[in-house]
């Protein structure tokens, strides 16, 4: 008795798999294609070489003198950044006390590994503890003057640190604002709301450069004669006001999403206002909008760069003085593209760990 | 009955504190005391601190002579002239680089965005590479890199880049020739309004006729047409009444024709770039918003795929799309206040900045250049609130 055995399958045609399938699929589909295809790969030709050329292959990474760059032309000098690297870093701080800035990343790094393992149990205390405790062990860190660490103004601190400092003030203050404000908006108060609608339109409606001339010429007017505020106390809060406005937009268009049923469930259970926005409203809206929290981060990010403009120090003042340098002219493509690359690891970082965290906080049915 | 009376009893013993409406007006009243204390509080520092300092306010010194100059105007303008008019020339600058920026950036943002959807896996590829880099980089970052890395070092007016001796590029600026027009350009103008008008009827005549008898009229084609040609006829028909002025070197600087001075163009560069990025990502947004459904649909009623992209995706897609489009317009406008890193004359730069210092009105002045936007600013949301309103998802 014979059983019917039939053929093996013959492969699927070699134009159709593998790499040239996908060639064909994703490059050549058609004549309009293959012509883009080409125009493209020439636009990334005309670009992609020159620029490793002379960002990496030509360049000149170590020294501490401009001879080298200037003997051989064509390659990008990094000597100019790593020559004042420290300078970008810490700003102005004195150099012997490096260590207390150094301490305090290190010290925030380490408090922020377990808030990342899942498994942490005590994760609600350490955030309260990185919230709240460590602003005041890093703020005496930096300025110094207790237990025999020198005295070191605000003024001097400056470069990347001093970017980090203006930035996280800004989101660990403009977050809560920007609830208690969402929540004002939508309150059936109508002078809390008004003044909350007020508030909101007006920073929202400003560039944050007005904002910080009117902290920087008009807040000494407002306040009594002889109270002297600090610089960048005053860029803080301009920005952290700032930004809280559209936070609350943001976290307002997250109230909006949660259904009404929502709402008369929690007042229906007998929770009090408080504690029905935060044990049900919040919690919900909060994880619907991560992605347009975190973008109104990385825009806080990006924004602490205007202080330059009112004379703090910041990473990208630090560079530009640098710049002015007369022993150093002429390499503002170096030092410009260093801070454009450091300013994008962060920012890019960012954007990437709130896709991660959507998707990890993402219990609804997914399809 | 007996049921009824104590739950009245018991809602009449609720102790007032308890009652949200009672509760809510309290809390309320507290916030109007606190907000005016705290107003009044500054008024009074204010007044005593300028008092201190001697300083009047009101708005006289307005028209007092400014006494410096100013490296743009789009209208006449020289020391001689008042604070006044410094306000208009630094509010048309702004208003100049904002129209600039939002025009390149749409441009931009339309291509990229498309691009980033685009089957050819190279091209969406270049667009995300794009997109991600220019998002995640400091807007002041970016117009410093265009001004200082990009203009700055451009030869100078005598070794210009010279194309075609009629555009020439150096680290003065950019040289266009400018059209100059003659007696008897005006009537080109009058073509084009007539033109205009014209279209508008026709395009009116088309639409009901469509709806009438369901006869469709290449409107678009014909209009488009009809608004360049006619003005062109004209043109030619009287003469070609124009001629260009054309820039020349003349000691160490051109003169004549259309000068783009370094610093709008870096302004524009860095606005449009950064901005259209972000539009991208608007459009973007928009066209996947439209569910493949909706094609399928369209192509199941017989639809070709042209006419689906125009009256089914487009508008759909639209609707996510112009907001977020105003917003960025917005945005980009405010922006534009960065102008004052690299001194182009914009209105924070000039205003706020050297009439601010020279005069010492600080309140006054930042009150009128912080108006200035909020007036934007609120025009816009109205915009907005009006098209949402028109285009909103008419649902049962």
């Amino acid at each position: 008795m014979s059983t019917h055995t039939p053929q093996p399958d013959l492969p699927p045609p070699i134009t159709s798999v593998g790499v040239i399938g996908w060639l064909r699929t994703n490059l050549f589909s058609s004549w309009g294609n293959t012509v883009l295809t080409l125009a493209a790969a020439y636009v990334v030709y005309l670009t992609l070489p020159p620029l490793i050329e002379w960002a990496l292959i030509k360049a000149h990474w170590l020294g501490d003198s401009r001879e080298p760059c200037d003997l051989e032309k064509g390659g990008a000098c990094w000597v100019f950044v790593s020559v004042r690297f420290n300078q970008f870093m810490y700003g102005l701080y004195p150099e012997a006390q490096y260590w207390r800035i150094n301490l305090a990343a290190i010290l925030l790094v380490v408090l922020m590994i377990p808030l990342f393992i899942k498994q942490f149990p005590w994760k609600l205390w350490l955030g309260f503890f990185v919230l709240f405790g460590y602003p005041v062990i890093a703020f005496y860190l930096f300025s110094g003057g207790v237990l025999g660490l020198e005295h070191v103004e605000t003024s001097r601190w400056g470069g990347l640190t001093l970017t980090l400092v203006l930035a996280s003030v800004g989101m660990a203050a403009s977050f809560p604002l920007g609830i208690l404000l969402a929540l004002g908006r939508r309150s059936s108060m109508p002078i809390v709301k008004s003044v909350c609608v007020v508030f909101i339109e007006f920073w929202r409606g400003v560039p944050l450069i007005t904002v910080l001339f009117m902290s920087s010429v008009m807040l000494p007017l407002f306040l009594p004669e002889g109270t002297n505020f600090d610089k960048l106390l005053r860029a803080m809060i301009g920005i952290s006001l700032f930004q809280s406005a559209y936070m609350a937009e943001v976290v307002r268009s997250g109230l909006q999403a949660i259904p009404k049923g929502q709402y008369e469930a929690a007042q229906a259970m007998g929770l009090s206002y408080w504690q029905s926005m935060s044990l049900i409203i919040l919690p919900q809206a909060l994880k619907l909008v991560i992605p347009g929290i975190v973008n109104t981060f990385i825009a806080l990010f990006k924004d602490t760069t205007l202080v330059l403009i009112i004379g703090l120090f910041d990473m990208l003042a630090m560079i530009e003085a640098a710049l002015a340098d007369p022993k150093w002219l002429g390499f503002s493509i170096e030092g410009l593209s260093f801070a454009a690359f450091v300013y994008w690891i962060f920012c890019f970082s960012m954007s990437r760990y709130s896709m991660a965290l959507e998707r990890k906080l993402h219990t609804g049915h997914k399809r | 009955m007996a049921t009824d009376k104590p739950t009245q009893t018991s809602a009449s013993k609720v102790a007032l504190w308890r009652l949200p409406a009672f509760r809510a007006i309290v809390f309320q009243a507290l916030l109007v005391v606190a907000i005016g204390a705290f107003g009044y509080y500054l008024l009074n520092n204010t007044l005593q601190n300028m008092e201190q300092r001697g300083i009047t306010t009101g708005f006289g010194f307005l028209s007092n002579a400014a006494g410096f100059g100013i490296l743009q105007s789009l209208i006449p303008y020289d020391e001689t002239y008042t604070y006044g008019r410094t306000f208009f020339v630094g509010l048309l600058n702004t208003l100049l680089v904002a129209g600039l920026g939002i025009f390149f950036a749409t441009f931009i943002g339309f291509f990229v965005g498309v691009a980033r959807l685009s089957r050819n896996w190279l091209v969406a590829r270049l667009a995300t590479v794009y997109i991600e880099t220019f998002r995640n980089i400091p807007l002041l970052l970016q117009i410093m890199f265009w001004y200082f890395a990009v203009l700055r070092p451009l030869p100078l007016p005598r070794q210009s880049i010279n194309m075609g001796d009629t555009v020439f590029l150096n680290n003065r600026g950019l040289f266009f020739p400018r059209p100059v027009a003659e007696d008897g350009f005006g009537l080109v103008w009058l073509a084009l309004l007539a033109a205009i008008i014209g279209v508008a009827v026709l395009a009116r005549w088309a639409h009901k006729r469509q709806d009438a008898t369901g006869q469709p009229f290449p409107i678009y084609s014909v209009g488009t047409a009809v608004i360049l040609g006619l003005p062109l006829l004209v043109f030619l028909i009287s003469g070609a009444p124009m001629h260009f002025d054309y820039p020349a070197l003349k000691g160490f600087n051109f003169k004549g024709g259309l000068e783009v001075i370094p610093e709008l163009a870096a302004l524009v560069l860095a606005l449009s770039i950064y901005t259209g990025a972000f539009i991208a990502e608007a459009v973007r947004s928009g066209i996947l918003s439209v569910t493949h459904g909706q094609t399928e649909a369209a192509f199941a009623l017989g639809l070709r795929p042209q006419v689906t992209l125009k009256l089914v995706i487009i508008p759909q897609a639209m609707r996510v799309i112009i907001p977020q489009l105003t917003s960025q317009y917005l945005n980009l406008t405010k922006n534009s206040s960065l102008a004052t890193a690299i001194g182009y004359p914009d209105l924070v730069s000039v205003f706020a900045g050297t009439t601010l210092n020279q005069t010492g009105q600080a309140v006054e002045v930042i009150a009128m250049t912080m108006g200035v936007y909020l007036t934007i600013s609120l025009l816009i949301s109205m915009f907005m609130n009006w098209y949402n309103k028109r285009k909103q998802l008419v649902e049962r």
